[in-house]
């Protein structure tokens, strides 16, 4: 085992009521990876990611980030749920970027990236604001900072999503379709950012549709089924060599949009 | 009706005449008014918060009195707090009585305001909240109450309005606000259309004034678009 793996997952299984949504997903995220999750929709991407961020607890199996289990402690071979204290460091440590966007509407664009620093991290406010600025400018905002959310596009908005999510310095970051609520035309300039991020070293974890982002910048693409993970390996593999048919014909609805 | 001479039995003589208590019965009803918002805002943010969040057994008890204060009469409450308490052995001076039971009155409208309020705010944003690792009352503090409190300006500033006009039921307890001062000058000079006309317009601006803060708070606040 390298040690360099940051996620692992094990057997990770989630029900919502009576319905499996994770059947015992494995999985594993090395340190300066990018590694995509694909699969059609109610396959489990979105769940999955929620489980690693806590947002949802997982039934079974196990989420280690750096060997320590995400949510839970064993103690005498049973599982204890962390304090809502611990649960939220376990948080700070991960970072996620949603669909949605989900910017503070009461707080500029650089309020939105200090509120992190300031309160979970305890940076006074002159380095927040240092590390604000730095930050939406690397997303090409400094502009920006002062707007309010609403006073965005929607690409915007979704750039200094990020750059709130990246200026915590989490040791992962997780993508959920962030390019799906916007329009085509503003869907680049969120993928350039992610890029420019998967290229200086970080984390990642992405769900996305934007295959041909997915086969450039992934370094391990995850092909999920019905809340298994049905193929996993280099993209070149992925995509150039399908295993199961339900993968191919995912991947046929994108097809012309690379060669295969 | 009003006569702008200045004779005895005029309005504005025995206005001036009745000046001192009009200006006491003005300022019965301003701070109790202002003091049962003031309380009603703490307690009832505070309650809608165990609404919308608290331990089951919690949220029942808050959930149990919302409802309860909500189905009954002011003036009940005004008239309980005042003489059912002091069958107790609880004597509360009549003003603070009245306090008391229009703040319980005010809390659980506002309760159930912010509540609606807090529940009407994204459940995206209590998810951001978490993603960046703030704890549930950084949460709370930092992302949601600013917007749910927001949210709830215009009607607080409607259970605002409900108090100030309330507070005239303090009268029936003798607690001399407004209209008993009113009461009070009428039954000595018969002026009732004056006074009862001049009682009413000072209700009128009082309200006028709060609803007036009322937007310009909201203008304040108006980058909170979605
Ligand atoms: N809170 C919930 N309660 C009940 N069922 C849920 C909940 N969240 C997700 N599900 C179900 O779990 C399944 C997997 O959902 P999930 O959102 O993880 O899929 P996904 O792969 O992200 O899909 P998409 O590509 O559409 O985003 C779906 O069938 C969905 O209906
Ligand atoms: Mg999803």
């Amino acid at each position: 085992m390298a040690d360099d793996v940051l996620l692992r997952a094990r057997g990770v299984r989630k029900s919502f009521g009576a319905v499996e949504v994770l059947k015992g997903i494995d999985l594993e995220v090395r340190q300066g990876q990018v590694v995509s999750l694909i699969g059609a929709s109610g396959s489990g991407k979105t769940t999955f990611l929620r489980c690693v961020n806590l947002l949802e607890e997982h039934d079974g199996g196990e989420i280690l980030l750096d060997g320590e289990p995400v949510g839970y402690r064993t103690e005498g071979g049973r599982r204890r749920r962390l304090s809502e204290t611990a649960i939220s460091a376990q948080r700070a440590r991960i970072g996620m970027v949603f669909q949605q966007f989900n910017l503070f509407p009461h707080l500029t664009a650089e309020e939105n990236v200090m509120l992190g620093l300031t309160k979970v991290l305890n940076k006074p406010k002159a380095e927040a604001r240092e590390i604000a600025t730095h930050w939406l400018s690397r997303v090409g905002l400094a502009e920006r900072r002062g707007h309010y959310p609403y006073q965005l596009s929607g690409g915007q908005q979704q750039r200094v999503a990020i750059a709130r999510a990246v200026a915590m310095e989490p040791r992962l970051l997780l993508f959920d379709e962030v390019t799906s609520a916007l329009d085509p035309e503003l869907v680049s300039e969120v993928l350039g950012v992610m890029q420019g991020l998967a290229e200086s070293g970080m984390t990642m974890l992405v769900v996305s549709h934007e295959m041909l982002f997915v086969r450039e910048v992934s370094h391990h693409v995850v092909f999920m089924d019905q809340g298994r993970v049905a193929q996993a390996g280099p993209p070149e593999a992925v995509f150039g060599n399908p295993e199961s048919e339900r993968l191919r014909s995912f991947l046929g609805r994108f097809h012309g949009m690379f060669g295969i | 009706m009003l006569d702008f001479s200045f004779a005895p039995g005029t309005f504005w003589f025995e206005a001036w005449v009745a000046r001192f208590s009009l200006l006491n019965g003005l300022w019965v009803t301003m701070s109790a008014s202002a003091l049962t918002i003031l309380f009603a805002t703490l307690f009832g943010v505070a309650m809608g918060v165990a609404l919308a969040y608290g331990w089951w057994w919690l949220r029942l008890l808050a959930r149990i009195y919302v409802d309860f204060m909500r189905g009954i009469p002011i003036l009940v409450l005004i008239l309980f707090t005042y003489y059912g308490l002091s069958l107790f052995g609880i004597n509360l001076p009549a003003y603070w009585a009245g306090v008391i039971a229009l703040s319980a009155f005010a809390t659980a409208h506002i309760a159930e305001t912010l509540r609606g309020a807090v529940e009407s705010v994204p459940a995206g944003q209590m998810e951001a909240g978490k993603a960046i690792g703030l704890r549930f009352s950084q949460r709370l503090r930092y992302v949601i109450l600013p917007q749910a409190l927001r949210r709830m300006l215009p009607p607080w500033v409607n259970t605002g309005l409900e108090v100030v006009k309330g507070t005239t039921l303090l009268s029936i307890i003798g607690v001399v606000e407004l209209l008993l001062t009113n009461q009070q000058i009428v039954a000595r000079n018969y002026l009732i259309v004056d006074f009862y006309l001049f009682a009413g317009l000072l209700y009128l601006m009082i309200n006028a004034t709060i609803a007036w803060l009322g937007a310009r708070l909201e203008r304040r606040f108006s980058y909170l678009r979605y």
